[in-house]
C-alpha cells in the first residue's frame, strides 16, 4: 500500500465526475425488484397476526383457496417442516425464526400466512378470506419490563427475554471514578426508528427442475444472503443463484429480506412457478423486520473541573423485537468507537439486548453509531453546561489531537488518522460562528428560543465484524473480506467485475475511477459489472462504509496486476530489464528511449493472440482478481476483551442553529453546517450526496420518526402518513466543507463514507434544541423531539410549579 | 363508471344505493380504498362533468363547482378577489400534486376533522348546494359537518356546488394558519379568521374557527360577535380565544396530545385574528390584496 | 366471477395506447405491469411518498391514487417520456446527472416529474418555489440539496434562471 501526504495528487480520483449509475435512473430505465417480470409468475400476500402474543389455534384457507386465481396457502406448520431457521449472530439458539409463524405470534404483524395469486390483488382478496383463530397471550411491550425476572416471555424456551447481556471494562474504570473530581448520571433514549427507503423489499424466485438451480433477483443489501439463503431451504450452496444486477432503491442497512427471501425460494421450488414478493408499506413497516436500533442509555461520566474527560460508564439496553438475526450486533459495533473522538482513559461498557413482542429490529446506518454518538454527544453537553464550559471549548480539550494518531483506545482499535480540531475550525469558519451566536442572541432578545448545537463524531469503516466474537464467543467470524476481477478483452475495452448489489453507493463509479486511475486510462471507457452470486468472487457487501476501502482496494489491486503484466509483457518484448520500462496512459516505453514503445492496444494484443511473444510462463490474457481482507487484519478478541474491530475512522463535526416557535413549540432547522474528513474522496460528489442524504435522515431520527406502540402492542405509525419521513421543507439548505487526514492503511487514503452524517446529525440537532430550551432551564435528552414533546417540554419549564 | 352528467350520476347513486361511492379526486378516498377502510362495490366518477367545474362569480356570491380543482380554485384571480380566504386556504391543503387533482367538493365531502376546506366553509358560513334523483336542497356549512368523516349527505346525494359568500365591507382582511408536523401533513390544529372593519378602525364584522380540536371544523360566530366594536386588542382577542379552546374537545393521538391542541387552538386562533386585524386595518387606502407566501 | 373489463384508450408519451382493464386497477399499476413502462415507481400505494408521480395533461399528479379507467381520453407523460425525441437526455433529466441529483434512483422519476411541472409553470423558481414543489416527493437517498441544485441549473440552462451557482 502506498502512503501519502496530506494533498495526494491523482488523475481520477477526486475530481468532479458524472456517475456512471446516473442516466440508467434519469431516463426510468432501473431495474428493481418490481420491475422484474417472468412469464407465469406468481404473487404473494400475506396475512398478518393482529395480536402482539397469542397462540395459533387454527387456519382455515378454504375460502381463500377456492378463489379463482389463487394457488397456494402456505403455513408455518408446512414451512417450518421444510426449511431451517434463520440464522441468529448472538448466543441464543432457543431464539429461533422462520419467514412465518407456527404455533405462536409474537408480534402484531408477523407473518402467517402466505397465500399465492395470479395476481397481487387477487392475494390480497384471498388473504382477506383466510380465518386465523387465535387465542392472545399475555406480551410485553416496555424492555424496563421485559428485562425482569416476572415478565411475559417472547420465547419461553430461551428462558428469559435477555439474549444479550455484556460487561465490559477497559482501563481502571473502578478506580477513576472513585477518584473523581466530578461525576455526572443521565438517562439518554434513542426512539425506535429506522432507514426506512422508499423502495420497499422485493423478491422474485424462480426454481429450475432441470438444473436444480434457484434463481433469485431482489433489493438485497446483504453480507452472506446467497449463503443463508441456500441454508435456510436447504439447499446447497451452488443450489442459489442471487442476481446482483439489481437495482436495489435504498437500504441503508435494511434490506436483509432473508426471511421474504426464503419464502419466495420455497413457494418457487414447492410449487414449480416464479413467485414474486413485494412488500406493501405496511407488510414492510409492520412485518418486514427492519426497525432500527430502540435504546435506553444509561451514561455516568468522570471529569475534571476543567472539562477533562476521565471515565465513562455506559449501560445500553436495546429493545430488539421479537425476533434476532444480526441486529443485537448493532450494541458491539460502537465498541470499536466507544469513547468517540476523545481521550478518555477508562470506560465501562453493559450492553444489553431484550426481546419484546414488536417488529424486529434490522442492520441501520451505522449499525448502532448514531444513538451511543446521541448519548454520547449529550453527556458532554450537559458536562459542558454543569461546568458552565462552552461546549465547543469542552470538545477542544478532549479530542484526541492530530500529533496523537495512530491512537489506541481503551477497548483495542486504533484510529487510524485525523485531525479533529482542523476540522472543527473549518466547520466554524464556514457557519461563521461568530455571527450566528450574535443571530441567536438577537433571536432570543426578540422573544424565540434559539440555540446552536455541534457535535463531533466519528464514523468508524472498514467494516470488519470483530463484534461478532466480542458478542458471542462461540462465534469465531474474524473474515471480512471484498474482492474485484478485472478483464482487458481483446479488444482491449476494460471491465471490472463486482460481486454484491448496490444500493445508491455509486460502486459502478468508484470502480471504474479507481481502475482508470491505476491503469491511466479513462474510467467513462471502464464498464463495470455485476457477476451473479455463482460466478462472484467473495464479498460481504456494502456495510460498515467498507466499500471504497474494500472493494476500492481490490479493484486497485487487481488493476495493478495487470498494470504489472502489462510491463512485463513490454520488458519482455522491448528487450529491458522491468526497472526500465515506463508506464505510461496504459502505453509501455523504454525509459530515455520514447521510440522504443508499446502501445495499449498492442501490449493487449500480444496478452491475448501472440503467445509465443509472452515471457514463459505468463497467463494468457489479460485478466486479474485481487480478494483481500480488512487492513488491520482480522483476529479474535483478547482475553481482556479488547479488540481491533474497524480499521478506519472518519469525522464529522456538525453544527446546527434551531429555532422553535415559543408559542407552537414548532421547531425550525435555519443553518447546518458539517465538516467532514473521510480521507480521500474518490467520488466527490457521490460522498457529498451521501453526506446529505445521511443528515437528511438524522433530521428525520431526531424530530420526525418513531415507531411508536400502544400498550397493546399495536404499531400506530404503519404507513407514510403517520411515520414521518422529511420533505424538502424539513431539511435545509446544509453546507459540507471537507477536509483530508488520508489513511495510511488503504491504497489512496481513502477512508470510508457511507453512513457520514447520519453519525452525527441527531446529536447535532439534539444539542441545538437543548441550547435553545437552556434559557428556560428545560432539557431533552430523547429522540425524536417532536412538536408534543417540545411543548410539554417549555410548558411544563415555564409552569408556576418549574419555579 | 364515468358519469357524464350529474344527472347521470345521482341516477347511479339511487341504482347502487350503499355499494356505490362517488370519486372525484380521489386523494382522500383512494387511499382509504388501497388500505381497505372502504369497500365500494361501484365508484361513479365524476371527474368529467363539465357543469361541477365551473367557478361562477355572480353579485354577492361566488360559487364553485363541487368538482373545482384545488389547484384551479387558488389560482383564480376573481375568486381570490372576493374570496381572498380560499387562496390563503388552499396554500395549506396537501401539495401541488394533490391539488392538481383533489376538488373542492371532495374535500368538503370527505369531512376530515382537521381538514382545511371544511374550516373555511364553515367561518365564511358557506352554502352546500346539494342534488339527488329525488330533489335539490341546499345546506349550511353548521348543518351540513356532523362529525368525524361523517357529512349530511345521503346515500343518494351529490354535492353540485358551493357558495361562498362575499363580503362586501372594503376594509376586510383575512388569514389562514396551521401546525402540521411537515409542511404538507394534515393539521394539529388549524385556524381562520375573517375580520372587517370600519373607517374608525374598530371591528364590524368577524368570523374565526378551529380545525383539528373536535369531531368537525368548528367556527365561533358567538365569540367573534364579542370582536364587534373592539380594535382587537389583545386582551380582548386573549380572551375570545381561551373560550373558543375551551369549547374544544380534542383528542390526543400519535402526533400530539389533547393539552397540545388546546394551547395550539388559542396561540392559532389568535394569530389569524390579529393577522386579519392588521391586513383589514392596511386596506384603508384601498389597493389589491397581497397574495399568500 | 371475472371481474368487468373497461376499454380504454390513453395518450402516453405521446403515443395512443389503448387497453381493456378491470375497475379497480391502478393507474401506476396500469402503466408498469400492463405498458411495461417500469420508470414510474409504487413506493406507499396512499399518496405520500411521490414516487409514483407522473403528468396528466401536463399536471404533475400521484399515479397510485388514479385508476387507469380515469386515464380514458386523457394525456399521460412518464418519466420514459422526458427524453428528447432522439433519445438523448433533456435539459433536466441532464442537469440532475451533472449535479448528481439521485443515488439509488427511485424517487427520480417521480422528482422529475414534479421539478418539470415545475419548471414548466415558473421557468425562474427561487430556492423555495423549488422545495415547495418537491416537497411532495419523498428521497430517503440525497437531502434534496443536490436534486435543488439540478433544477437550479436546469433553470439556468433553459435561459430563464438567474445566475444561480450550482454547488
Amino acid at each position: 500500500m502506498t502512503k501519502f501526504g496530506p494533498d495526494p495528487i491523482f488523475r481520477y480520483i477526486g475530481k468532479k465526475r458524472r456517475a456512471k449509475e446516473d442516466p440508467r435512473f434519469v431516463m426510468g430505465r432501473g431495474r428493481f425488484a418490481a420491475d422484474i417480470w417472468l412469464p407465469g409468475m406468481k404473487h404473494v400476500a400475506l396475512v398478518a397476526s393482529p395480536h402482539p402474543s397469542a397462540r395459533i389455534v387454527s387456519i382455515d384457507a378454504s375460502a381463500a383457496l377456492a378463489l379463482p386465481g389463487v394457488h397456494y396457502a402456505l403455513t408455518g406448520e408446512e414451512y417450518c417442516d421444510a426449511c431451517d431457521a434463520l440464522m441468529i449472530g448472538v448466543d441464543a439458539p432457543k431464539v429461533e425464526r422462520y419467514a412465518l409463524a407456527r404455533g405462536v405470534v409474537r408480534y402484531v404483524g408477523e407473518w402467517v400466512v402466505a397465500v399465492v395469486a395470479d395476481t397481487r390483488a387477487i392475494a390480497e382478496d384471498a388473504a382477506e378470506l383466510v380465518e386465523v383463530v387465535y387465542e392472545p397471550t399475555p406480551h410485553v411491550i416496555d424492555p424496563e419490563v421485559a428485562i425482569k425476572d416476572d415478565s411475559p416471555l417472547v420465547h419461553p424456551a430461551h428462558g428469559s427475554n435477555v439474549i444479550l447481556h455484556k460487561h465490559f471494562n477497559w482501563g481502571p474504570v473502578d478506580d477513576t471514578f472513585a477518584r473523581a473530581e466530578h461525576t455526572l448520571a443521565m438517562r439518554v433514549r434513542w426512539g425506535r426508528s429506522s432507514t426506512v427507503p422508499i423502495e420497499t423489499f422485493g423478491a422474485v424466485a424462480q426454481w429450475d427442475p432441470g438444473q436444480e438451480l434457484l434463481d433469485v433477483w431482489a433489493s438485497v443489501q446483504m453480507p452472506k444472503f446467497p449463503d443463508q439463503l441456500a441454508r435456510a431451504l436447504r439447499l446447497p450452496g451452488n443450489a442459489v443463484r442471487v442476481h446482483y444486477d439489481v437495482d436495489v432503491g435504498g437500504s441503508y442497512g435494511v434490506k436483509r429480506g432473508i426471511k421474504h427471501t426464503t419464502l419466495v425460494g420455497y413457494l418457487a421450488k414447492r410449487l414449480g412457478m416464479p413467485i414474486r414478493l413485494v412488500e406493501d408499506r405496511l407488510e414492510n413497516m409492520r412485518g418486514g423486520d427492519m426497525h432500527g436500533p430502540d435504546r435506553i442509555f444509561d451514561m455516568n461520566v468522570a471529569f475534571d473541573g476543567n472539562g477533562t474527560l476521565r471515565g465513562l460508564k455506559i449501560r445500553a439496553i436495546d429493545d430488539v423485537g421479537a425476533y434476532a438475526g444480526r441486529s443485537p450486533f448493532q450494541l458491539g459495533k460502537p465498541v470499536t468507537a466507544i469513547c468517540g473522538p476523545y481521550r478518555i482513559g477508562a470506560i465501562e461498557y453493559e450492553p444489553i439486548a431484550v426481546l419484546t413482542n414488536k417488529t424486529p429490529e434490522e442492520a441501520v446506518r451505522g449499525f448502532g453509531q448514531s444513538p451511543t454518538n446521541f448519548a454520547l454527544e449529550r453527556t458532554l453537553d450537559c458536562v459542558a453546561r454543569y461546568l458552565e464550559i462552552d461546549p465547543i471549548e469542552i470538545r477542544r480539550r478532549n479530542l484526541i489531537r492530530k500529533d496523537e494518531f495512530p491512537y489506541k483506545i481503551p477497548s483495542g482499535s486504533t484510529y487510524d488518522s485525523g485531525d479533529y480540531h482542523t476540522v472543527v475550525d473549518k466547520t466554524l469558519a464556514a457557519a461563521d460562528y461568530p455571527a450566528l451566536v450574535a443571530q441567536r442572541d438577537a433571536a432570543r432578545r426578540a422573544g424565540k428560543l434559539a440555540g446552536i448545537g455541534i457535535s463531533t463524531c466519528l464514523e468508524p469503516n472498514g467494516g470488519n465484524s470483530g463484534f461478532e466474537p466480542l458478542l458471542n464467543p462461540k462465534n469465531d467470524t474474524t473474515t471480512w473480506m471484498d474482492s474485484c476481477l478485472v478483464r482487458v478483452d481483446l479488444n482491449a475495452a476494460i471491465t471490472g467485475v463486482m460481486g454484491t448489489s448496490s444500493s445508491g453507493q455509486g460502486h459502478e463509479t468508484l470502480v471504474s475511477t479507481v481502475i482508470g486511475e491505476v491503469l491511466e486510462r479513462d474510467p467513462e471507457t471502464i464498464r463495470v459489472v455485476r457477476a451473479d452470486s455463482l460466478q462472484a468472487l467473495p464479498s460481504n457487501s456494502p456495510v460498515g462504509s467498507r466499500m471504497a476501502i474494500m472493494l476500492g482496494g481490490a479493484a486497485a489491486g487487481a488493476a495493478r496486476k495487470i498494470r504489472e503484466a502489462l510491463i512485463d509483457i513490454a520488458a519482455h518484448n522491448l528487450r529491458c530489464s522491468i526497472e526500465q520500462v515506463e508506464y505510461r496512459d496504459g502505453n509501455c516505453s523504454v525509459r530515455g528511449q520514447p521510440d522504443k514503445r508499446l502501445t495499449w492496444e498492442q501490449l493487449v494484443g500480444i496478452a491475448h493472440r501472440t503467445i509465443h511473444k509472452m515471457p514463459s510462463g505468463m497467463e494468457p490474457g489479460l485478466q486479474a482478481k485481487f480478494v483481500w481482507d480488512v487492513p488491520t487484519g482480522g483476529a479474535l478478541p483478547s482475553p481482556d476483551n479488547t479488540i481491533q474491530i474497524y480499521p478506519c475512522y472518519s469525522f464529522e463535526a456538525h453544527l446546527v442553529y434551531v429555532e422553535i416557535d415559543p408559542d407552537t413549540a414548532a421547531p425550525e432547522i435555519r443553518k447546518y453546517v458539517c465538516g467532514h474528513d473521510c480521507g480521500v474522496m474518490i467520488s466527490p460528489d457521490i460522498v457529498h450526496g451521501m453526506t446529505y442524504g445521511g443528515i437528511a435522515h438524522g433530521i428525520g431520527a431526531a424530530l420526525y420518526e418513531k415507531f411508536s406502540y400502544t400498550a397493546d402492542g399495536q404499531l400506530q405509525s404503519g404507513t407514510l402518513m403517520d411515520y414521518l419521513i422529511p420533505t424538502a421543507m424539513e431539511v435545509p439548505p446544509i453546507a459540507i466543507v471537507d477536509h483530508c487526514t488520508p489513511s495510511p492503511l488503504t491504497t489512496f487514503g481513502q477512508k470510508g463514507s457511507g453512513e457520514a452524517g447520519y453519525l452525527g446529525g441527531p446529536a447535532a440537532v439534539g444539542n441545538a434544541i437543548n441550547d435553545a430550551l437552556a434559557p428556560l432551564g428545560a432539557r431533552m435528552d430523547e429522540t425524536p423531539m417532536t412538536h408534543d414533546a417540545l411543548w410539554h417540554t417549555i410548558h411544563n419549564a415555564r409552569s408556576p410549579e418549574a419555579k | 363508471m364515468r358519469a357524464a352528467s350529474l344527472d347521470e350520476a345521482c341516477a347511479l347513486l339511487v341504482e347502487g344505493a350503499d355499494e356505490t361511492k362517488l370519486i372525484a379526486g380521489g386523494q382522500s378516498l383512494v387511499p382509504m380504498l388501497a388500505m381497505r377502510l372502504t369497500r365500494p362495490s361501484r365508484l361513479v366518477d365524476i371527474n368529467e362533468i363539465a357543469a361541477l367545474k365551473q367557478i361562477t362569480i355572480d353579485g354577492g356570491a361566488a360559487r364553485t363547482g363541487a368538482c373545482a380543482r384545488q389547484a384551479v380554485v387558488a389560482r383564480d384571480d376573481r375568486l381570490y378577489e372576493r374570496v381572498p380566504l380560499l387562496r390563503r386556504t388552499l396554500a395549506w391543503v396537501g401539495h401541488t400534486q394533490t391539488r392538481n387533482r383533489g376538488t373542492i367538493g371532495g374535500s368538503l365531502a370527505h369531512a376530515d376533522p382537521a381538514a382545511e376546506l371544511p374550516l373555511t366553509a364553515q367561518v365564511l358560513e358557506a352554502r352546500l348546494h346539494i342534488r339527488s334523483a329525488r330533489r335539490q336542497r341546499v345546506s349550511s356549512a353548521a348543518d351540513f359537518f356532523v362529525g368525524p368523516l361523517t357529512t349530511a349527505l345521503e346515500a343518494d346525494e351529490c354535492l353540485h356546488e358551493i357558495e361562498w359568500p362575499v363580503w362586501a365591507e372594503r376594509r376586510s382582511g383575512c388569514a389562514f394558519t396551521e401546525v402540521s408536523r411537515r409542511h404538507g401533513d394534515f393539521a394539529m390544529i388549524a385556524a381562520c379568521a375573517q375580520v372587517a372593519l370600519g373607517e374608525d378602525g374598530r371591528c364590524t364584522r368577524a368570523a374565526f374557527g378551529l380545525a383539528g380540536g373536535a369531531t368537525t371544523a368548528i367556527a365561533f360566530p358567538a365569540l367573534a360577535a364579542r370582536l364587534v366594536g373592539t380594535k382587537l386588542e389583545d386582551g380582548v382577542v386573549r380572551d375570545v380565544c381561551q373560550d373558543a379552546a375551551a369549547e374544544l374537545d380534542p383528542a390526543g393521538d400519535l402526533h400530539a396530545s389533547a393539552a397540545y391542541r388546546k394551547h395550539l387552538a388559542t396561540v392559532l386562533a389568535a394569530r389569524v385574528l390579529r393577522e386579519a386585524y392588521t391586513e383589514a386595518y392596511a386596506m384603508a387606502g384601498a389597493g389589491s390584496r397581497p397574495s399568500p407566501r | 366471477m371475472t371481474e368487468k373489463r373497461h376499454a380504454i384508450s390513453v395518450e402516453v408519451n405521446g403515443l395512443r395506447r389503448t387497453d381493456e382493464v378491470p375497475a379497480r386497477l391502478s393507474l401506476v399499476d396500469w402503466l408498469r405491469d400492463r405498458q411495461r413502462l417500469t420508470g414510474t415507481h409504487i413506493g406507499c400505494e396512499h399518496g405520500t411518498c411521490g414516487a409514483c408521480s407522473v403528468m396528466l395533461d401536463g399536471e404533475a399528479v400521484r399515479s397510485c391514487l388514479m385508476f387507469a379507467v380515469q386515464a380514458d381520453g386523457h394525456r399521460v407523460k412518464t418519466v420514459e417520456g422526458l427524453c428528447n425525441a432522439d433519445g438523448t437526455l433533456g435539459v433536466l433529466q441532464d442537469s440532475f446527472c451533472e449535479t448528481h441529483a439521485m443515488q439509488c434512483g427511485y424517487c427520480t422519476p417521480g422528482m422529475l416529474i414534479a421539478a418539470q411541472a415545475l419548471l414548466d409553470t415558473v421557468p425562474d423558481p427561487t430556492e423555495a418555489q423549488i422545495r415547495d414543489a418537491i416537497g411532495g416527493n419523498l428521497c430517503r437517498c440525497t437531502g434534496y440539496q443536490q436534486i435543488v441544485d439540478a433544477i437550479k441549473l436546469a433553470a439556468r440552462k433553459m435561459g430563464s434562471g438567474p445566475n444561480f451557482e450550482p454547488t
